[in-house]
């Protein structure tokens, strides 16, 4: 059976759906910090603005601490109420995708801290209309994540799964590129490592997203499509209203 | 991918995801009314075999009248009306030629409160085989050990058979109960929330108990609770209003039920 996104307010212990609502409206506050973050990251590198840098940095520890909230949260949900069924499902996935937007989170403060060397080193703008562009891409479907996940909506999740090998794509084309830069001028070499350890990080977000989908997929359908290729997917399993 | 379920009927009708290897009990069409009220409507299921199968559903909704039809224990209520068929191991319990008697030592039941007889341990215990007759003592010694052994009471009480079995706890005393319903060798044990006026580690002990049995034979327990039975059985039936709505293996059952109603109840959800 489906299950729609009031779900977890229909108990009788109204203290119970207070508990699960929390769950999700402190993963939407971390979601929104973590975009915020990867926002930032790469308006600093773009802008060249090495306060910025620092702030994202330091922020990082922000995203943790609302990791260990929530994950404190739902260890009190499994051991006051034993949860069941969707509500069980919720449970492990707000662990997991508090675990994944942790990890976007030290994405973002890896892109920041590049970015500070390579502002350090005044190198110009070679590869930033790549990273421009996968960034804007990973932005989006971390929004895009966050929203299928309000909502329920396993049709948006599932578009995920598949845009996520568009940026593995995008990220390949960015990579042959700056390797030739590299070829043509020794003297590119480091500051051309640390943009591809920039987008190394925003492939690796666009990943993560990919995971935060497919936790909204195992949350509605029950179905656990994690480490399964996109082309073999049941679609009309996962996207059918039941 | 294989993992999805088949689509469920269109309408009505329970949802049964599973088919047992080898059916212990079967019910067909069975229905069950208590003067005029109708406890049971048209309900057909397998029960595996030596397996443990949970009932659950909410209060009035016909599983312990179920539980009971299975060992005719409704034969002594005259108000009972009864239609369907229930076999037990192909056999239906209802033929001319089925002893009441022998059918009610071939499922053995145990109920909510623990009911020891006023006299000794080991008279508990006995008691079914003396009633059966031609045993002699040192063969009784063996089976009262073995039955106590098996309710895992044995090193508990070894010391004071003797004793009244009044003097144990009311964990104690289930477990005898269910060492005297064993000690007459049973195909079936018919548990009727055998935990529920029971401590938190004497309700862990029977469930134990339940685990280890079902390797001997075949397990059927009713219980308001949920936790529980998503513990110990290896398959759920959830029933309502007489119905049965959904059975299959707890592990999906209790993770990704497949219909609203049953998503409710066990998430403690209005319906």
């Amino acid at each position: 059976m489906d299950i729609t996104s009031d779900i977890h307010s229909r108990h009788i212990s109204r203290q119970f759906n207070q508990e699960l609502e929390e769950l999700k409206t402190h993963l939407m506050a971390m979601g929104g910090l973590v975009e915020k973050q990867i926002q930032e990251a790469v308006v600093a590198l773009l802008d060249g603005d090495s306060d910025l840098a620092r702030r994202v940095v330091e922020n990082d520890r922000a995203v943790n601490d609302m990791q260990i909230k929530i994950d404190g949260e739902c260890t009190q949900v499994l051991a006051r109420r034993q949860p069941a069924a969707s509500d069980l499902r919720l449970v492990l996935a707000v662990i997991r995708a508090a675990s994944d937007l942790e990890r976007i989170g030290d994405e973002a403060s890896k892109i920041a801290r590049n970015a500070a060397d390579l502002i350090e080193g005044n190198n110009g703008s070679r590869g930033f209309v790549e990273v421009r562009m996968i960034s804007e891409h990973v932005r989006r479907m971390v929004r895009d994540a966050l929203t299928s996940f309000a909502r329920f909506d396993t049709e948006l999740a599932l578009k995920l799964v598949h845009e996520d090998e568009e940026v593995d794509e995008e990220y390949r084309t960015a990579m042959r590129s700056l390797m030739t830069f590299m070829m043509e001028d020794a003297r590119s070499i480091s500051p051309i490592l640390s943009l591809m350890w920039i987008l190394r990080s925003l492939e690796r977000i666009g990943d993560h997203a990919n995971n935060l989908a497919e936790y909204v997929v195992y949350l509605v359908k029950g179905l656990d499509i994690r480490h399964t290729d996109p082309d073999d997917l049941d679609e009309r399993a996962i996207t059918r209203k039941e | 991918m294989s993992v999805f379920p088949s689509p469920r009927p269109a309408a009505g009708g329970p949802i049964i995801d599973f088919e047992p290897a080898a059916s212990c009990l079967e019910v067909e069409g069975l229905s069950l009314a208590y003067g005029e009220t109708l406890a049971l409507r048209d309900l057909s299921l397998r029960v595996p075999r030596q397996r443990v199968t949970a009932f659950i559903g909410p209060s009035g909704c016909g599983k312990s009248t179920l539980l009971r039809a299975l060992n005719r224990l409704h034969d002594l209520n005259d108000e009972v009306r009864l239609s369907g068929r229930i076999l037990l191991e192909g056999q239906d319990i209802h033929a001319p030629e089925v002893e009441v008697a022998e059918l009610r030592r071939r499922v053995g039941m145990v109920f909510q409160a623990p009911n020891p007889f006023p006299m000794s341990i080991y008279d508990n215990v006995a008691f079914g085989l003396r009633l059966q007759g031609g045993i002699r003592k040192r063969q009784m010694d063996d089976i009262v050990e073995w039955a106590l052994q098996s309710a895992a009471l044995w090193d508990e009480v070894k010391e004071r058979l003797g004793s009244s079995a009044w003097t144990l706890s009311g964990g104690q005393q289930q477990r005898l109960v269910i060492a005297r319903t064993l000690a007459v060798r049973p195909e079936v044990l018919l548990l009727d929330e055998p935990a529920s006026a029971l401590d938190p580690i004497s309700t862990l002990k029977i469930e134990e108990l339940i685990r280890n049995l079902k390797s001997q034979l075949t397990l059927v327990l009713v219980t308001h609770n949920m936790q529980q039975a998503a513990r110990v059985s290896d398959y759920t039936a959830f029933l309502q209003e007489g119905e049965l709505v959904e059975y299959g293996p707890t592990d999906s059952l209790f993770t990704n039920p497949r219909l609203v109603r049953t998503e409710n109840y066990i998430t403690g959800r209005m319906g």
